[in-house]
């Protein structure tokens, strides 16, 4: 075909040629960086946190007054009851925390006592009572929930940690990962010598840290703990959640007035800010990207225009010595995949550059073998359709112009 | 010749619209991506108290765990002790002192209809507003002696003076918060360190308290931390006066020195106090007492996410993307008008001519750019504020002040001129010849 004159042709003006191609190495270089960045910001926002989120909001009711242990806990019990009684109320509890909430309590657990040589895993731990389960939209895969007489009140200045512990799958598969039967009647440790007995797997519940490598691990423990500070999840019926968070606020907050109730909150709003900073990533780069290919697309558009412009005489000539129509639109169109095969060749091996160097810096994952073959086709296509318009528009150059002189 | 060279700049300008505003725009955009990026970096890493910069000191003791150090590879603990708080604090031997940690209170408001809310306040020393140049509307803080005694003194900020007091003049007036009176001493005027130099921990960005009040009573009324707290051995014990005993880290100490020069000296002083309280069985790890300026403590929290950093490296090739697009479109322009130049040259233009002529035109083309890359930065930052819109403050970082305006014209100008540098030199190198050979 024409390659080789094109070639030779470009040679004679290589400046204009190499900025463009430069111009599209750098393009890809920042869309592949940038979609790697993405696709792993990505990733973590779709995951589940196991609670039902659209019909589950919480709260926290902060007591200013002083008062004795048993008159909070009489507060806490006199609250769930108003909760659970409400109509439109699935289920409600008392818990230190939820998953999103990016706060929490955490602790290691071992399969043998003792304080040294032992490995631990770390799980979140909620403190519950038998309706935790529920509340938090968890189902039992294996074992039983807790029983209302495992569920106690922690007493003051008492440490010892319960004896009953209910896990999620995941974290019975990194305690036990060679156990193909039922893990429930096991005995974990947990401050080093304290036994708690398994007698229940969930299927999921996040810990409240998302982005925590061990998020999928946690440890619900039939306590129940009165400091004046208690956050309370409320799961409703679906379509329940809008109506009864005002009504919620008003009720509790007249029917104690030794105390606030703050931090109202659906979930909804817990997980979006939660991943805001993923969230936001991936809006301003995917802008980014969009952004850039629109000015390199416009940029070989310009400079396209002023190839056929500058050309115009020739392109007369070559119309007038038998070139048809489609041979001068071909003609731009393999210059420009001439010109963006060698700055996306630059573009490959700047991109794999960049990206190692940010995995080193900023610890991001290595780049999946799509992106760069994907990026190049992406910006093949955009300077085939850009160069279209000053093509066509040299194709219809009249041969007559060659008889004229400028 | 500069107003006959701005003239024909104009003309060529005006032969050629879509192309030159197409330069233009792509200049402004790469400028809007870069200044929104580095306006954001700018707040963050502003140090708010530069200005006494080489007299305070954040200090640092090194309590941990002989087997552990508190973070890799030998840092002492971000804050210190109460026993160290306390006795340092006492010691008085820096100019100035000030202990500090953030607690949670319930404020009452007078009239029955108020509804109590939660407030985070700071519990501090007398020093702390002198210190850090906190600016007082009405009155004042309290003076050292209220430290001792435990009066319950609250200085408060503009902003709670105009939801309690609907911004009047209320020194002497009493508030209730957690159903204890408090007098207050003193309103500050707007206050707004960004980032919070003195407690960095949790969110640097959330800006200083609404409520100060005397460290003394806080611990009186047994009041715990809100902010981080951190222990290497388990507290002996279940009281508050076991968790002040305790070797818990959760509270932060700054000094200031008469000069940067005491600096030595006052570091002596805590490695003296050290080697005493090994004696006593505590500080099981070596010396390892540090002082930073606000300035170093800043870098040494790594206060800026590596987020920004990221984007600012694809903001600064996004700008290349730009440049490269800019160059090539005057490349083309030039090229185009060789016959115009040559043209010229034979008719006795020198190349300095050429060349003045052609980087005016292209200043010309770059201080439009960056006219308008002040608009895409403003753009760009109310996109990042809707981005973040969740972040209650992410209003205090999308602030564009003058020397970020001056950065972005000078950015686009520096620009456009090195985008125009190797068309312009093209230009020159035209022979006069040509344009008579082919004519």
């Amino acid at each position: 075909m024409e390659i080789g004159p094109i070639w030779r042709a470009m040679m004679k003006n290589k400046a204009g040629f190499v900025l463009i191609a430069l111009q599209i190495a750098v393009t890809m270089t920042i869309m592949v960086n940038a979609f790697a960045i993405m696709q792993e910001r990505s990733k973590n926002v779709g995951r589940a946190s196991g609670l039902d989120e659209s019909n589950t909001f919480a709260f926290a009711s902060a007591l200013f007054a002083d008062y004795e242990n048993a008159q909070i806990q009489a507060l806490i019990d006199e609250d769930l009851a108003l909760l659970r009684g409400l109509p439109g109320v699935r289920n409600a509890v008392a818990s230190n925390s939820f998953p999103l909430r990016q706060g929490g309590w955490s602790q290691g657990l071992q399969l043998k006592p003792g304080s040294q040589g032992t490995d631990t895993v770390g799980t979140a731990i909620y403190f519950v009572d038998e309706h935790g389960i529920d509340t938090f939209a968890s189902t039992v895969i294996d074992g039983a929930n807790f029983t209302p007489n495992q569920v106690t009140w922690k007493v003051e200045d008492d440490n010892t940690w319960p004896a009953y512990g209910i896990i999620t799958e995941a974290l019975a598969k990194e305690l036990f990962p060679d156990e193909p039967e039922s893990v429930v009647g096991k005995t974990v440790y947990i401050n080093d010598d304290e036994p708690v007995n398994i007698v229940g797997v969930i299927d999921r519940l996040q810990a409240p840290w998302q982005g925590w490598s061990g998020v999928e691990r946690s440890l619900l423990v039939p306590q129940r703990r009165a400091p004046g500070f208690q956050r309370y999840i409320v799961r409703t019926e679906p379509g329940y959640r809008d109506e009864l968070m005002p009504q919620v606020e008003e009720l509790l907050s007249n029917s104690n007035l030794d105390r606030i109730i703050r931090d109202m909150t659906t979930m909804d709003q817990v997980r979006r800010l939660a991943y805001i900073g993923d969230t936001a990533m991936v809006k301003i780069l995917s802008f980014v990207v969009g952004l850039l290919t629109i000015i390199t697309g416009l940029g070989i558009v310009g400079l396209a225009s002023f190839n056929v412009s500058r050309r115009t005489r020739q392109i007369g000539i070559r119309r007038a010595l038998g070139a048809t129509k489609p041979t001068i639109v071909r003609y731009f169109m393999v210059e420009n995949l001439l010109v963006s095969s060698i700055g996306l060749a630059i573009g490959g091996v700047l991109s794999v550059a960049m990206n190692m160097a940010m995995v080193e810096a900023f610890a991001l994952e290595p780049l999946a073998w799509y992106v760069i073959p994907t990026a190049m086709i992406a910006l093949w296509a955009v300077g085939q359709v850009a160069v279209a318009g000053p093509a066509k528009r040299a194709s219809n150059i009249s041969p007559a112009i060659a008889t004229r002189s400028i | 010749m500069f107003r006959y060279y701005l003239k024909l700049g104009v003309l060529s300008i005006r032969a050629n619209p879509a192309l030159s505003a197409l330069m233009a725009a792509a200049i402004a955009i790469g400028i809007g991506a870069c200044m929104s990026i580095v306006t954001v970096r700018h707040v963050m890493t502003d140090n708010p108290i530069a200005h006494k910069n080489d007299v305070l000191l954040h200090v640092q003791l090194d309590n941990w765990n002989p087997d552990d150090p508190y973070d890799e590879p030998n840092e002492p603990p971000e804050q210190v002790t109460y026993i160290d708080a306390t006795a340092l604090h006492q010691a008085g031997r820096a100019f100035r002192q000030t202990i500090s940690f953030k607690s949670d209170r319930v404020v009452q408001p007078d009239g029955d209809d108020a509804k109590p809310f939660q407030e985070v306040v700071r519990a501090t020393t007398a020093d702390f507003f002198a210190m850090f140049d906190v600016p007082f509307e009405y009155g004042g803080g309290w003076d050292s002696a209220a430290d001792q005694t435990e009066e319950r003194v609250v200085v408060i900020s503009a902003a709670m003076n105009q939801r309690l007091f609907g911004g009047e003049d209320s020194v002497g007036r009493m508030m209730t918060m957690n159903n204890d009176p408090y007098r207050v001493a003193g309103v500050l005027a707007e206050w707004m360190p960004l980032p919070k130099f003195y407690d960095l921990n949790n969110n640097p960005y959330e800006g200083a308290e609404d409520i100060f009040l005397p460290f003394s009573l806080a611990v009186t009324g047994e009041w715990g931390s809100s902010g981080n707290n951190s222990c290497w051995k388990p507290i002996d014990g279940g009281s508050y006066a076991d968790y002040l005993a305790s070797e818990c880290i959760w509270i932060q100490m700054w000094v200031e020195l008469k000069s940067a020069s005491d600096r030595g000296t006052y570091l002596q002083f805590l490695d003296d106090y050290v080697e005493q309280q090994k004696q006593l069985g505590r500080f099981p790890r070596d010396l390892n007492n540090r002082l930073s300026t606000p300035a170093e403590w800043l870098l040494n929290r790594e206060v800026v996410d590596e987020t920004i950093d990221v984007l600012l490296s694809l903001a600064a090739l996004f700008l290349l993307v730009c440049l490269l697009n800019t160059i090539g479109l005057l490349l083309a322009k030039v090229m185009r008008r060789t016959n115009d130049i040559s043209l010229r040259r034979a008719l006795g233009a020198s190349k300095s001519a050429l060349f003045s002529q052609y980087i005016i035109e292209a200043g010309m083309i770059g201080i439009a750019g960056g006219i308008a890359g002040i608009g895409m930065t403003w753009l760009g930052l109310q996109g990042l504020e809707n981005v973040f819109s969740d972040y209650d403050f992410i209003a205090y970082l999308i602030k564009m002040d003058w020397s970020m305006v001056m950065l972005a014209v000078l950015l686009a100008i520096v620009s456009a001129l090195g985008a125009a540098l190797y068309p312009t030199w093209r230009a020159c190198s035209v022979s006069p010849a040509t344009a008579l050979r082919i004519q």
